[in-house]
């Protein structure tokens, strides 16, 4: 059912693809959509662009796990509408053509800029391909039990072929259908959580029964531990971050536990854990790894108001109840946190619970230590900004301004943007609550919290949204392929090598380059795999906002730039940015290496980036400006 | 192939008027979102504060920036189109 559903989908997403194709044989067609799309379904398609795999689930992964710290995200992807509307949208519009290199380079004609510009889209445009990649490797496995790298793989076929027919008219069309259609059944999950209302033993409405975690109490005898239940054996101690952790072992069976010291009482609570053996076989909670013996699913509240069991069980709840109980101080959340050492040879991650209040869980603090020294300010404030200034120096975000008719219509479908877009981030809270208190996260991988949250209400929605958000995944990265081969085709080809090509082969041009942009997206897809997608998009808009915003804010609002000035600033902001993002602690173990050996301290680099760009711009356009005409005056 | 617009439109003759109106509502919208983030680095103990039936300042600040956003963008949109009404008036006549 799930997979007809699924199929069925993806069937039309491509129908329409080639359907539009007939529209995308000229250069304005396939770069633009002719120019001809009406503000109302731009606006919605705009919502389709920017509801990305980050959105969806990235966004309700992280609140599944950290709570409002995720809800940071939206609060500062949509903030940075604002910056679009108020600062950018009607000047694009009538400064360029088809790309945002068009509208940078539209009083200087400069060489230098068309280059920068160009390399800049291509940078960003594949930075915000790595999550949506990842993005469609999650969701895959679970709904068609196929590995990671296989959605990867099947998106970027799809996407390919989407973009090498019919560039931005399909795509265009491909957004505004899946914009709906994922803020319809993102409100119909929230109406399906709000009716469920809360339990402690969460049984996603009968279909999964509740698991309980024992705990063990243990005496302390001069450093040695000996459990209460004599059927239990300890093995070993590991002093591992997070821990320590116990190794015990009863009927044969090994289980690793969490130490806990709560006032008098020494308790060991069970653990969830993967291991990879000497000989390189996985093991998942003491047994071989295998498609019937995966991590369970995780996240319930312990207490509600004070109150456990069934004296708990709320019935439906409104959506300001909902919010007011997961706030409350009395209510007690048990999420997953993971640890990785070595024991014996094997290489292992455990994933052990923590309990943390409401009041903590719904301010920030969990992810981002607002409370913590003043690096971890640093990284908190620089994430804020980069959100607020990212948006609006997105390629494949800019290029939508181009297929409106005029400025005007350019200003009412970014109002209709906001307005889809807003309230599907409202909805995100809620969903990422969901799943966080209804048993559904994954504790190896949050990003299918969303997806997940529906499953507990029945494999139909379930299909349904995961066609959504791989259509999401699929839309986004359509725009994204397309602004990247416009960087190619139109910026590099035609402009700045001045290739002349005509209409046809610039089309053609952009084909090719789409393939490959959509090949390297596979191969960093997979490499990424892991991650939270939100995360890597934050990243993205740090260096889209460091790299294009100061070029872009400047050449409007400021007479004395100068073209030299604006291919600095592309410059500095793209490397400082990429270089601090590459050596920051949360890059690190990519590399295989330690996060504490990252010589930069810190992970979100806007706060450095974003102003060491626009003080180039204006130090370099004050040193490159043209000597004033010398009067001559009249006797 | 130059960088003119994809699609031909009319003059606008309100531009002036919507770039300054746009850098004052921008201004006054990052002034409240740096305030977000200000309470949040210098106490944000503040935010578990219940202000709103039963909400926390985190989630009443949150979802009001969002909102807010959504105001001044219909504001921002029903200003310009006065201002583009009255200055296709005043072409109107002096045609």
């Amino acid at each position: 059912m799930a997979i007809i559903i699924f199929i069925t989908f993806v069937g039309i997403v491509l129908a329409m693809s080639f359907y539009f194709a007939r529209r995308a044989k000229s250069a304005s067609g396939y770069y633009a959509a002719g120019g001809n799309i009406h503000w109302a379904v731009n606006g919605v398609a705009f919502a389709g662009d920017y509801l990305s795999a980050a959105s969806f689930l990235g966004i309700c992964g992280m609140i599944a796990t950290v709570g409002y710290d995720g809800f940071l995200y939206s609060i500062g992807y949509l903030a940075g509408w604002i910056v679009a509307l108020f600062v950018v949208a009607e000047p694009m519009k009538r400064l360029g053509k088809y790309t945002f290199t068009d509208a940078l380079d539209s009083k200087f004609n400069s060489k230098g800029i068309q280059l920068a510009a160009a390399i800049s889209t291509l940078i960003v445009s594949i930075f915000y391909l790595i999550p949506q990649m990842v993005g469609a490797g999650v969701l895959v496995t679970p709904l068609l039990g196929m590995p990671h790298w296989v959605g990867v793989i099947m998106v970027g076929s799809i996407v390919i072929a989407i973009v090498a027919t019919a560039g931005m008219t399909s795509t265009t069309y491909v957004q505004f259908l899946k914009g709906g259609l994922l803020v319809i059944f993102a409100t119909v999950i929230t109406i399906a959580l709000l009716v469920r209302g809360f339990s402690t033993e969460p049984d996603q409405g009968g279909r999964v029964k509740f698991t309980e975690y024992q705990t063990i109490p243990v005496t302390d005898s001069n450093g040695t531990l000996t459990p209460s239940d004599p059927a239990f054996r300890i093995i070993s101690v590991n002093e591992a971050t997070g821990g320590p952790f116990v190794k015990m072992i009863k009927d044969g069976k090994v289980g690793w536990f969490k130490k806990v010291v709560k006032g008098d009482q020494i308790l060991l609570k069970e653990t969830q854990w993967t291991a990879v053996l000497a000989d390189g076989s996985k093991v998942v909670n003491g047994a071989p790894a295998g498609p019937d013996n995966l991590l369970r699913q995780v996240g319930n509240l312990e207490k509600i108001e004070g109150k456990t069991g069934a004296a708990a069980e709320s019935g439906s709840v409104g959506p300001f109840e909902f919010l007011a109980k997961m706030s409350s101080k009395e209510t007690e959340i048990r999420t997953w946190k993971s640890a990785k050492f070595e024991d014996s040879g094997e290489k292992l991650t455990v994933y052990y619970p923590t309990i943390s209040t409401g009041n903590k869980i719904m301010r920030p603090g969990q992810k981002f230590k607002v409370e913590g020294t003043p690096l971890e300010k640093f990284d908190f404030i620089s994430l804020m900004l980069a959100l607020f200034l990212g948006t609006a120096s997105l390629p494949h975000i800019l290029i939508r301004y181009y297929t409106v008719r005029t400025p005007a219509a350019a200003r009412k479908s970014t109002i209709v943007a906001i307005a889809v877009i807003g309230f599907f981030y409202v909805l995100t809270m809620y969903m990422g609550l969901g799943a966080m208190i209804n048993n559904v996260v994954n504790p190896a991988d949050n990003n299918m919290s969303g997806p997940l949250l529906a499953r507990s209400f029945g494999t139909v929605l379930f299909a349904i949204i995961s066609a959504i958000a791989f259509a999401t995944v699929l839309g986004t990265v359509s725009g994204l392929i397309v602004a990247a081969s416009g960087a190619v085709a139109h910026d590099l080809m035609d402009r700045f090598l001045n290739m002349k090509l005509v209409d046809k082969s610039k089309v053609m041009a952009g084909k090719i380059s789409a393939v490959v942009v959509g090949v390297i997206a596979i191969i960093l897809g997979i490499i990424f795999q892991g991650v939270n997608v939100s995360f890597l998009v934050g990243l993205a808009f740090a260096v889209a906002a460091s790299a294009n915003l100061p070029a872009i804010i400047m050449l409007l609002f400021w007479k004395k730039t100068t073209a030299k000035g604006i291919v600095a600033s592309i410059i500095v902001g793209i490397v400082t940015a990429v270089g601090l993002i590459l050596l920051s602690p949360e890059i690190y173990p990519l590399y295989g290496l330690p996060a504490a050996d990252a010589p930069i301290p810190f992970t979100n680099p806007g706060l450095f980036s974003i102003p060491a760009s626009f003080i180039t711009l204006v130090v370099v356009s004050l040193l490159t400006q043209k000597p004033a005409p010398v009067r001559v005056v009249e006797p | 192939m130059l960088h003119e617009p994809a699609a031909k439109h009319d003059k606008d003759y309100a531009v002036a008027y919507k770039q300054r109106l746009g850098v004052w509502m921008f201004l006054v919208y990052a002034i409240i979102y740096a305030g977000f983030v200000a309470i949040n680095l210098i106490d944000p103990s503040l935010m578990e504060a219940t202000v709103f039936m039963g909400l926390n300042l985190a989630v009443v600040y949150g979802i009001a920036l969002i909102l807010f956003a959504l105001v001044q963008a219909i504001i921002y949109n029903l200003l310009c189109l006065r201002q583009e009404r009255i200055h296709q008036a005043n072409a109107g006549e002096g045609n």
